[in-house]
């Protein structure tokens, strides 16, 4: 008898014991004191940049009024394809030419490498100084890019911003132009990380060139391509430089994407909840895009 | 005696159709490196022509800029000197912003270490309970787009008081830094072994020693790769610093760049040549730690 109610008596204490365990893992006492300090400067940062500015943007665009108002603009409207066709061209065409690149990198030979070292310069000068130099490159009257074609072919080519089309196609290619070495690199060591067994074995059974690709190397790219062009779309979405120093959404506001709207009407039109309203009718497209990827990461995470 | 003894092997060794597939092979060999050829030519025209038009422009005498011409006749260096002595109203701060600029890459660089690395050594080696939400956290912030959190990080900034601080900037660009840095730490300390520091602990190190004599030594590489991410991240970033610094003092160099665009006098040569000075620190940080950066890059590219 009292030995059983000494287990009740003592059972409660080791529940009590356990819950804490579970809480604090398998850690000691001051080793789960540390562990939290060490994670707490992050955690404090995600609060105050991440979560405030988050909720604040969603309470600032959380005024049902607000939607009419914004997608009854033209300018909105345009904005919305623009995007779209940034996104479904610009980002696309990068990822394939950067996949194909990639593949031309891994010939052998001296010149090869010291091409990749030119190659990569895009990536490695700010973005700024890069897109104004685009910008006056691309000016009818005394741009580089007519001059050139006026010196070469005999040329006069059109006044490339001042026209919607020309204007985002040029935004498109400069697109290409920045991001292309980023993404090659990636693929390259993706390239590279392929055991070369595996190439060997099926150059052995005949699949070379095309072949080989289709049926070899793509396949075990697949999910790192698939990675990639998940991430730079996120990435594209929200990029801002681009639009704004090469056109600055001109002409007449005809080539804004989402990003470079928001900022518009926020700041130059001092309408904040406008400005977020634009960025905010992103998240449809970008919610599944975010949920899709964070799987993708961690899946291959266990993969390592 | 060579010559003779290839001429008498010919024959002998090689059969009929043989010697035509070599052959076929040959030429075809033949056309893909005339191919990679012009394809190097292609890429090579492609990468330099808008940085050839930055250093064009550079180079031009101030009146020179609106002309015709793909070489510039009178090259001088007198856009430099004018950008280093400060010799134009536009850049009356030019070594001040500079320095700002300085102040923040370096900032960014020693927090996003510092964070990054102390969260995710508290998340995979001391595991933490509910790390993974922390980690969680870090990879939804690292896909969220940058330009989508500027408007209402823009108003929070002014509600803390840090309006035309560098610090705001610090804060913003941190906040975006450390998911990634996170990410690639947790990836790249899979490799090291959890038994040296289960060892340690036996010994009586604590979590303190441990991080610091056991976990960063080993994660030198990833700590190299991740800096240089860091610096170039807030070396390249536009927006976030030309919402928060409006004033010419608390300005960075790529703000005050930006303001060459509102000037009616365009002095275009000057404000390349800034590009240039500015440029050329993030290219000689790339190319010297391009091995170790690549490497740990795509550690997080690659394998997730």
């Amino acid at each position: 008898m009292t030995t059983a109610s000494a287990i009740e008596f003592a059972a409660p204490p080791v529940r009590r014991q356990s819950l804490w365990r579970s809480l604090r893992g398998e850690l000691k006492g001051s080793e789960y004191t540390w562990a939290l300090a060490f994670v707490v400067p992050y955690v404090g940062v995600f609060l105050a940049f991440v979560v405030y500015p988050a909720v604040y943007g969603l309470w600032l665009g959380s005024e049902p009024s607000l939607y009419p108002e914004i997608f009854s603009d033209p300018i909105y409207q345009s904005t919305v394809v623009n995007t779209l066709l940034f996104i479904g061209i610009g980002v696309n065409l990068k990822m394939f030419i950067a996949l194909l690149l990639s593949g031309f990198f891994m010939r052998p030979g001296w010149w090869v490498k010291v091409l990749l070292m030119i190659f990569i310069l895009p990536w490695a000068v700010p973005a700024l100084p890069s897109f104004i130099s685009i910008h006056w490159m691309l000016n009818g009257e005394w741009g580089l890019l007519n001059n050139l074609l006026y010196a070469m072919f005999n040329i006069d080519g059109p006044s490339w911003l001042n026209e919607r089309w020309t204007a985002l196609g040029s935004v498109i290619v400069s697109h290409i132009w920045k991001w292309t070495p980023f993404w090659t690199v990636i693929l390259l060591a993706g390239r590279m990380a392929i055991p070369t067994e595996i190439n060997d074995a099926a150059k052995v059974d005949g699949a070379t060139g095309v072949r080989s690709f289709i049926y070899v190397s793509f396949p075990l790219l697949a999910n790192l391509y698939l990675i990639c062009t998940l991430l730079s779309t996120i990435f594209t979405l929200g990029d801002f430089n681009e639009v704004y120093f090469i056109t600055g959404g001109g002409p007449a506001n005809s080539t804004h994407v989402l990003a470079t709207l928001g900022v518009r009407n926020a700041f130059d039109l001092a309408q904040p909840r406008l400005g977020v309203a634009a960025v905010m009718s992103a998240l449809p497209l970008m919610i599944p895009l975010v949920i899709i990827l964070m799987r993708k990461l961690k899946t291959s995470e266990v993969q390592l | 005696m060579s010559t003779i003894t290839v001429d008498a092997a010919l024959p002998s060794t090689a059969a009929r159709p043989g010697e035509r597939m070599r052959r076929v092979a040959r030429r075809r060999r033949y056309l893909i490196n005339v191919g990679a050829a012009v394809l190097s030519a292609v890429m090579l025209v492609w990468t330099i022509l808008p940085l050839y038009n930055i250093v064009m422009v550079s180079l031009q005498p101030h009146g020179d800029v609106f002309t015709d011409q793909v070489f510039p006749h009178n090259p001088t260096l007198d856009g430099f000197w004018v950008v280093i002595t400060q010799g134009y109203w536009y850049l009356e701060y030019f070594w001040h912003q500079f320095g700002n600029s300085l102040y923040v890459g370096a900032a960014v660089t020693l927090l996003t270490l510092l964070i990054g690395s102390l969260a995710s050594f508290s998340i995979t080696r001391m595991r933490v309970r509910n790390g993974w939400l922390v980690s969680n956290a870090a990879l939804m912030t690292y896909v969220i787009p940058q330009s989508f959190l500027a408007i209402p990080f823009y108003r929070i900034m002014q509600n803390y008081g840090l309006a035309n601080n560098l610090w705001s900037v610090i804060a913003a660009m941190v906040t975006f830094a450390t998911p990634y840095s996170i990410f690639i730490f947790s990836q790249y300390g899979r490799g090291i072994p959890l038994e040296l520091d289960e060892s340690a602990r036996i010994d009586g190190a604590s979590p303190l020693q441990i991080y610091f004599k056991i976990y960063l030594p080993l994660m030198a590489p990833a700590l190299v790769a991740i800096g240089t991410y860091a610096l170039l991240l807030a070396w390249n970033e536009y927006l976030y610093q030309f919402l928060l610094l409006s004033n010419k003092r608390s300005m960075t160099v790529p703000v005050a760049l930006a303001q060459f665009l509102n000037s009616d006098e365009a002095p275009w040569n000057l404000m390349m040549a800034t590009a240039i000075v500015y440029a050329i620190l993030p290219i000689t940080i790339y190319y010297v730690v391009r091995r170790r950066m690549t490497a740990g890059l795509t550690m997080g590219g690659v394998k997730g």
